[in-house]
């Protein structure tokens, strides 16, 4: 498999996303600048990292949409390559329309940076390449760390959530939802389901060392997809 | 003698004063170039000759200071020492103070502060890979003390968050001393990436002066004067002095500058901090023994018409001086422009040893740099023993009635809740730990551990200059789109794919301002055995420290007696542990209208862990598990947290350091962690005993049944909340027990059985308590949240 991970100005979980892919899964993944016209051959998902593109000055993921890379990457998800964007990832691809809402300041107006529980797929959601190796509800534990992270949305068809804060045992409540997010939404899929948007970080949760390897099951989701589809 | 400076110079005395600037040390600068200096040179003297620039007042002390060990690669004097841990890591570190900008505009003042101490880190060629915070702040009931401190909390995650660099612990302190004057130290650590470490003396004849990073502006103007003055009902006006931080053009700054350091055509580095142009000119001059010459025009400015003294002085942050190879000026520009960076050459290395600025084409400045680095002056001052200091030595605990039976429920409650003791969740919730995917303890534990992963960037053969062309086959993908970033071919790997390293670091935090008020001496050498105490409680090894001294007017003898302790108690104590200093900070005139702060020492520790999945939290794993207490508990009430909520009032002995006892303590805990047989242990510290067990049970929501040690000399209150030194609690697997006890008696080291972890009941029997640990942890979690709500 061929992933791509792009690197804006202030991206900071790039290398985090690489070495999960490339020195724990042993993928092929290439580094893409943002100032690149155009996709590397034979990618088969792109990844958007998280961090603080160009500052998240003027609003998370507001610049970073003008950058070179995206037109290419909005061509390459309508064809139906698999995009994933992560916490600012997730914010950038609102803000360039691939996925609907927006990501808004976080309910406590402050950076949050903690261990969350995630419900899988509870509303059943479309048939994705994400989650396919995760059990339907199964609860897993990925640390967040974001300041705008609470989604809105008009239009957000319930069979697109695919990941909302729970607590431990599952129970999708306002305790447990860390933002304020609508729903306790925390990851979202476009309706095709080619292209993911979390604020949770599942590079983080991929060793037992880190306290979680919850997040391992998604990009392995992705490459046995992609390997059954090719 | 002021009359002659009045008669033959037209420089007035009004300007020398308001430089802060002494009669004495204007006549020595006369002397030193041999003339009057000018008003753009004075101004240069003036802030290199500061405290903070030059440590005029501090120099004499800080030679005492042990700096070598096996480990230590490069000690204080450059822009931060380096420990080589063998197997091409290499590590940076150091902490730095940015008090007096907090006190005037928190948000900026910590966050320039954490910019601040990431340049000195990759300034060297090293990656960030942790910072953490120590932070004194005043009493919370007061609302300025809340504004101080929380302006600071978001300031500091603001810069640590955005520039992708975990924060993996730190401690935090809340006295009525720090009001006024609170101190933010943040200490940072990083991995070096080069093949050699990027030094600061320029040398080579006409190599270019390359100037990075972000524009110069009128802000933080005499910063370095300001910080080395006290506080006033007036210093709000000194706002202006205070920096204004930009995190993402600094995060941009570490990549486009590790990214040509590799290029091996950087010869020297220098972050543009205090003092801005003028320090990082004369000190890479001076350290080089060359001259520099550099032309004002050229350098990028974000507001016209700046004056030379406004150039020289200016201290606008994320801003680097380079001394390049020559020919090569071209290609490191490049590498900045793919980043959005200016880099422009403003001048070059020059025979002689001057500094020669030149302004509209006229020369404006031409010192030695020397002069302004090396022939500072130094002052030892006068020493008075304080007042205050006798009266307490002469403290009976036995006045003091003891602790009922039925008030140690109530005791224990009020401590959970005092700031100094409760979770401090509510700041590092706000801090981004995990980023870099290497945090294995994060921040609540006695120290931080982070793991050395593998240096990230591909190695390639050469250091290729290639555009995207994505068809192109004589060009792979990797080399393509990894953006023209050319890299050393002989990057150390520290290993790759099935060989992930598993080393460690272990980093802490410590010191106790009421130990070092009470007693500077003792206090300090407490500091540096809590440090190389947490860190070993982690299973790590005590390497280095880096230490911040935080003190108020040197030129009061009490103070300067409170300086010359504390100095003279952390190097006994870094001699005991072999843990030299490798560089530091001394924040000075910490006074505000005249009343000074409580001395504060602050040691960063590094330790280093061969094996990091054998590291241990302080949490308790599972109800059972024996819970042992390693050192001696003794009668001490005196300088505890317990003692100043009872009479509301810092007294008392502080309690008693012996660094054998702390030694085989330390070294048993861990061997023991080493040998898999303890599951956790806790540094029993700030609000002693019964504290330290319940933070141990919190994490995992277990409890504790414990019958008390059986030391009939004892009072209660000392053996619950009495804060005896060289002590630390573990807990084990039953089926270990005999084994450790083994080993704990093979050391010698003193130890007792205190009872069991249980399911979530804290049950003390001879006392008559049992309470849930929810109701505990409750208070415990909610005490700092509830200030700000």
């Amino acid at each position: 498999m061929k992933f791509a991970v792009i690197i804006f100005p202030g991206s900071n979980c790039d290398k985090d996303c690489v070495y999960v892919l490339r020195d724990l899964l042993k993928q092929d993944v290439v580094e893409v600048f943002h100032e690149v016209p155009q996709l590397p051959k034979g990618i088969d998902c792109v990844i958007l990292p998280g961090g603080f593109s160009y500052g998240d000055y003027l609003r998370s993921g507001a610049i970073a949409r003008f950058s070179k890379i995206i037109n290419p990457i909005i061509g390459f998800a309508n064809k139906g390559g698999l995009v994933i964007g992560i916490c600012n990832g997730f914010q950038i691809l609102c803000e360039i329309g691939l996925l609907p809402g927006a990501l808004t300041r976080n309910k406590s107006l402050s950076f949050i940076c903690d261990d969350v529980y995630l419900k899988v797929g509870s509303n059943k959601p479309l048939q994705n390449p994400f989650t396919n190796l995760y059990k339907p509800g199964e609860v897993i534990k990925i640390p967040i760390a974001h300041g705008d992270g609470r989604y809105v949305s008009k239009n957000i068809n319930k069979n697109q959530i695919v990941f909302q804060y729970c607590d431990k045992n599952g129970n999708i409540t306002q305790e447990s939802n860390p933002n304020g997010s609508m729903e306790n939404i925390a990851g979202i899929i476009n309706e095709k389901g080619n292209v993911l948007g979390m604020m949770p970080h599942p590079e983080r949760a991929c060793e037992n060392i880190l306290g979680s390897e919850d997040g391992k099951k998604l990009f392995e989701s992705v490459i046995s997809s992609i390997a059954l589809s090719a | 003698m002021t009359a002659i400076i009045k008669e033959k110079s037209g420089i007035n005395k009004e300007l020398i004063r308001k430089l802060k600037l002494s009669t004495d040390e204007y006549l020595k600068i006369v002397e030193l170039i041999g003339r009057e200096p000018n008003d753009i040179e004075l101004h240069m003297f003036s802030v290199m000759w500061s405290e903070h620039c030059c440590y005029k007042n501090s120099k004499v002390l800080l030679k005492e200071f042990p700096t070598k060990n096996k480990y230590v690669a490069i000690g204080p004097g450059e822009n931060a020492g380096v420990i080589d841990l063998g197997a091409g890591i290499k590590i940076a570190f150091k902490i730095e103070s940015h008090n007096r900008p907090t006190a005037v505009e928190p948000f900026q003042g910590a966050t320039t502060g954490v910019g601040g101490i990431l340049r000195d880190i990759f300034t060297m060629g090293a990656r960030p890979i942790a910072v953490l915070d120590s932070l004194r702040f005043g009493d919370l009931n007061k609302s300025r003390s809340r504004f101080l401190f929380s302006g600071a909390v978001n300031g500091i995650a603001h810069y640590g968050n955005c520039t992708g660099i975990p924060n993996i612990g730190g401690e935090a302190y809340f006295y009525p001393t720090y009001n006024e004057n609170p101190l933010v130290n943040a200490m940072a650590v990083g991995l070096i990436e080069t093949d050699e470490i990027v030094k600061s003396n320029a040398s080579g004849l006409g190599n270019p002066v390359l100037y990075v990073g972000s524009k110069t502006g009128r802000d933080g103007l005499g910063g370095a004067s300001f910080a080395s003055s006290g506080l006033t009902d007036k210093s709000h006006k000194d706002r202006p002095a205070v920096q204004v931080g930009d995190p993402f053009t600094e995060k941009v700054l570490i990549e486009a500058c590790l990214e040509a350091f590799k290029t091996g055509h950087i010869i020297s580095a220098q972050d543009m901090g205090a003092a801005g142009l003028t320090c990082s000119t004369s000190e890479m001059a001076a350290k080089g023994g060359v001259g520099i010459n550099i032309d004002l025009d050229k350098v990028p400015i974000r507001t016209e018409n700046l004056t030379p003294i406004e150039y020289m002085l200016s201290e606008s942050q994320e801003r680097m001086l380079f001394v390049v190879k020559a020919g090569f000026e071209k290609e490191i520009s490049e590498i900045f422009k793919k980043w959005g960076l200016d880099s422009v050459q403003i001048g070059e290395i020059t025979k002689g040893n001057n500094v020669t600025v030149k302004h509209k084409n006229k020369i404006v400045v031409d010192i030695p740099a020397k002069a302004l680095v090396n022939d500072t002056p130094v002052y030892k001052r006068e020493v008075k023993i304080p007042d205050y200091y006798k009266e307490n030595q002469s403290f009976d605990q036995n006045l003091v009635p003891d602790l009922k039976q039925d008030e140690v429920l109530p005791m224990l409650k009020d401590l959970l809740a005092s700031p100094n003791i409760c979770s401090k969740k509510w700041i590092y919730s706000k801090y981004d730990h995990d980023v870099q995917t290497n945090t294995v303890i994060k921040p609540g534990s006695s120290a931080g551990l982070i793991r050395i992963k593998p240096l990230h960037d591909v190695v390639a053969s050469t250091s290729k200059k290639c555009v995207a062309i994505p068809n192109d086959s004589r060009i792979s993908d990797r080399d393509c789109f990894v953006a023209n970033t050319p890299r050393s071919p002989r990057l150390r790997l520290v290993g790759t794919g099935n060989d992930i390293a598993t080393k460690g670091l272990a980093v802490s935090c410590d010191g106790n301002s009421a130990y070092v008020y009470l007693d500077p001496y003792l206090g300090s050498k407490i500091a540096v055995a809590e440090a190389a105490r947490n860190v070993s409680c982690i299973g790590a090894k005590p390497i280095a420290i880096t230490d911040n001294l935080n003190f108020g007017n040197p030129e009061k003898p009490e103070i300067y007696w409170q300086m010359s302790e504390s100095v003279k108690g952390i190097k006994e104590a870094c001699i005991e542990f072999n843990t030299p200093v490798t560089g530091g900070n001394v924040s000075l005139y910490n006074e505000t209208n005249g009343i000074d702060i409580w001395p504060t020492p602050v040691i960063g520790m590094v330790g280093f862990i061969n094996d990091v999945t054998l590291g241990i939290d302080h949490s308790f794993k599972k109800a059972g598990d024996v819970i042992l207490l390693l050192g001696k508990q003794k009668s001490e009430i005196g300088a505890s947290e317990y003692l100043y909520l009872r009479t509301k009032q810092i007294k008392g002995r502080v309690p008693e350091l012996d660094f054998n006892l702390e030694k085989i303590v330390q070294l048993s805990t861990r061997e023991l962690i080493n040998k898999k047989l303890i599951k956790s242990a806790n540094d029993c510290s700030v609000g002693g005993l019964l504290i330290t067990l319940c933070k141990s049970a919190f994490q995992n929501d277990l409890g504790f049944v414990i019958s008390l040690p059986t030391n009939t000399q004892s009072r209660l209150d000392s053996l619950l909340f009495g804060e005896t030194q060289s002590r630390i609690i573990i807990s084990i697997d039953k089926s270990n027990l005999q084994a450790v006890e083994k080993h704990l008696n093979k050391l010698k080291c003193p130890y007792q059985t205190l009872g069991e972890v249980t399911d979530g009941n804290v049950i003390i029997n001879s006392l008559n308590i049992n309470v849930q640990i929810s109701e505990l942890k409750d208070i415990w979690e909610k005490a700092l949240g509830n200030y700000f709500n």
